[in-house]
């Protein structure tokens, strides 16, 4: 703190005395907003590039034609140039909205079952203290380590006929044949829930840290048991970090592809695995694009209303 | 029972705290009659916030038993305790407004929503905080918040009510003001009230009671005036007020007159002292710096008298303080009241000047621990 204080000191003093004329256009465009500006700039110049510029044209070919050949699409040769039939198509056939709805259901269900199972978890971390609070996290995190995709196919061999589960069940004599979960859509919530629980855990984590243990304190002295405490002060102190944990989850799940192509039934596909056969398999890129960018327009609405509950939640909580 | 000994309200049994190997509060035994304001006063890490943790049950003692109005309180979870607290941060909801925030504790008693919305009222009233009803706690200012955590902790009406150094976050003209009100709402409730301080100034003005805490335990309990005029230790005598300390041993005992030879002086001082007294004990005489007179003419004899040059002086207007170096080298401080108007030539001493120390026999402290 004394060292801060000694340079924020000479700083000041610096800026007061009056700069060598040569120097001065110099330092003043450094003290300027340059480099705020190129720290901001730089990230909004990647995302332009690499998102912006492939979304409009993902937004093209959707409102092109799909024809056999190389590039396999086409556009209309006269103003307005685009169609949008392929638009019509999503809603006319029900594979597409049952997919959309498919997925935000697995997605929702994912996101409560993540909540349920993370929350403890979150909460049991924030109250922990000294090393086990790190080696906890470090067991949250700790996967980020293996590949995704590898984890995913270990699970396959978890959750196969064959697998350690079952055998597992079997040799205790649990179960006499194997239960089939494999290709069902419990695999599915297992591999999403174990997927995508530390994006659930973390920002509860650093949302739980944060709150003040005396308000708990203050609550019981009032009167309240536990359980009453949890209920008026730390649950509602947590909505934060439940609606960004939530969102974490959320968002990506509904999209995810690799896990229901992997883990999932063919008969009930998540939207995911209805873009990825359009595009591959039917090599229908307009078809697949206007899929894609209804997506987008799909989870555009609840990240909408997070930004919005979390400037709301800024403005009236300044602390 | 016939009995005229008023049981007392708390009593606090031999009470340990322990953290691991670290004792936070050791065998600590007090009593607290009704209606008493009581301070808890010591320096950071004195204990005295365990005990009022033990008082309102977030902590256990190790050993000893704590209780209240006749109950035991010890295993008691700080929901069932007729005890409610203060908290220094005031520990307010942050989502729930005034009203919602005094009201909360109510919601656990026997109350109908009129009776509730009665009582919320009557304690914003006491508080004067009725037009802040409905704000958050983030739009207050620090000194309404206090009064919200004030009105929160009463609203229940508790047997025994805790506070937190309840004036350590304010200002200095916010404290003197807020001082006298928590007076005020002592005196119009009645509650026994608990104050834990670590400033001695905050625990004379506000309790009728102190209790000095160091390392865990008490040094002494007394009133404001004993604690100050009547120290009967090294410790409290210099925790409370500043104070001159001169080490020696008795040289007679005459009944309550003493004679003390200290260290470095060439005749003994006299001291007026009530209690056993061996001659060659070691001992330390006190005397608190507004109880010396300073003079330049030189006094008549038969008096604690002791000669000196001026090293420092305070001028702090309505008095100064003198810092004198005996010719042993010891600097005593000295207090003087500045009760006649004049410049600086006209002082009682200036820097340099050769003065005289008296004092009065019975205005000197005997310590023995």
């Amino acid at each position: 703190m004394a060292d801060a204080a000694t340079r924020h000191a000479q700083i000041e003093a610096a800026q007061e005395q009056p700069l060598p004329a040569a120097t001065a256009p110099l330092r003043r465009w450094l003290d300027r907003r340059a480099w705020r500006d190129a720290m901001i700039g730089v990230p909004y110049l990647w995302l332009l590039l690499f998102f912006l510029v492939p979304f409009f044209i993902v937004l093209a070919i959707s409102g092109g034609t799909a024809v056999v050949g190389l590039p396999p699409i086409t556009w209309e040769d006269s103003f307005p140039y685009v169609t949008f039939d392929n638009y019509r198509f999503l809603a006319e056939d029900d594979l597409y909205w049952k997919g959309y709805l498919n997925s935000l259901r697995i997605a929702a269900i994912s996101t409560m079952l993540c909540l349920l199972i993370g929350y403890p978890m979150a909460l049991g971390i924030a109250r922990s203290t000294g090393v086990w609070r790190h080696i906890m996290l470090m067991m949250v995190i700790l996967p980020f380590w293996t590949s995704f995709l590898l984890r995913i196919y270990a699970w396959m061999g978890m959750l196969g006929n064959n697998g350690v589960l079952n055998n597992f069940l079997m040799l205790t004599g649990i179960v006499s044949s194997p239960i089939r979960m494999m290709h069902t859509e419990f695999a599915v919530y297992v591999g999403i829930v174990y997927s995508y629980l530390p994006f659930m855990v973390l920002p509860l984590f650093a949302n739980l840290e944060k709150l003040d243990f005396t308000l708990n304190e203050a609550a019981m002295d009032l009167g309240s048991k536990p359980w009453q405490v949890f209920l008026d002060v730390t649950l509602p102190l947590s909505v934060p970090g439940i609606v960004a944990g939530a969102m974490l989850v959320f968002i990506p799940a509904t999209g995810e592809y690799v896990i229901p192509a992997l883990l999932g039934a063919a008969d009930s596909p998540m939207i995911g695995r209805v873009l990825a056969d359009e595009f591959f398999l039917n090599r229908d890129w307009p078809v697949a694009a206007s899929v894609a960018v209804a997506l987008l327009l799909l989870l555009v609405v609840p990240i909408m209303i997070y930004s919005h509950l979390e400037s709301r939640m800024a403005s009236s909580n300044p602390s | 029972m016939g009995n005229d000994i008023v049981a007392p309200f708390i009593k606090v049994d031999a009470v340990t705290k322990n953290f691991g190997d670290f004792t936070a509060v050791r065998d600590v035994t007090f009593d607290i009659q009704k209606g008493e304001l009581f301070a808890l006063l010591g320096g950071s890490g004195c204990g005295k916030t365990t005990l009022l943790r033990m008082l309102a049950g977030f902590e256990i003692p190790t050993k000893g038993r704590i209780s209240i109005d006749g109950q035991d309180m010890t295993d008691l979870p700080p929901y069932e305790r007729p005890v409610n607290m203060m908290f220094q941060s005031y520990a307010l909801f942050p989502h729930m407004s005034v009203e919602k925030n005094v009201g909360y504790g109510l919601k656990h008693e026997n109350l109908t929503s009129a009776e509730r919305a009665d009582r919320v009222r009557a304690m914003l009233d006491l508080v004067q905080l009725t037009p802040l009803a409905r704000r958050k706690p983030h739009q207050l200012s620090g000194g309404q918040r206090q009064r919200v955590a004030l009105a929160r902790a009463l609203a229940k009406q508790p047997k025994v009510l805790l506070l937190d150094e309840p004036l350590g976050a304010l200002d200095r003209k916010l404290r003197e003001h807020t001082q006298f009100e928590i007076m005020n709402i002592q005196e119009k409730t009645g509650i026994t009230f608990i104050v834990v301080t670590h400033d001695q100034e905050e625990a004379m003005t506000l309790a009728n009671r102190i209790a000095v805490m160091d390392k865990g335990a008490i040094r002494q309990i007394g009133t404001p005036t004993e604690i100050y005029e009547y120290p009967q230790s090294r410790f409290v005598a210099d925790f409370i007020g500043s104070i001159n300390q001169f080490e020696g041993s008795i040289a007679s005992a005459d009944g309550a007159n003493v004679t003390v030879a200290c260290t470095g002086f060439d005749s003994v001082i006299e001291v007026t002292h009530r209690g056993e007294l061996r001659s060659g004990d070691k001992v330390a005489v006190a005397v608190r710096p507004e109880k010396i007179h300073i003079t330049r003419k030189m006094p008549s004899p038969g008096q604690n008298r002791l000669s000196g040059k001026v090293l420092d002086l305070g001028y702090f207007g309505k008095d100064s303080l003198y810092r004198v170096k005996l010719s042993n080298g010891i600097v005593v401080r000295v207090n003087h009241v500045n009760a006649r108007r004049g410049l600086e030539s006209e002082r009682v001493a200036q820097w340099a000047d050769d003065v005289w120390l008296t004092f009065d026999p019975s205005s000197a402290i005997l310590l023995k621990d």
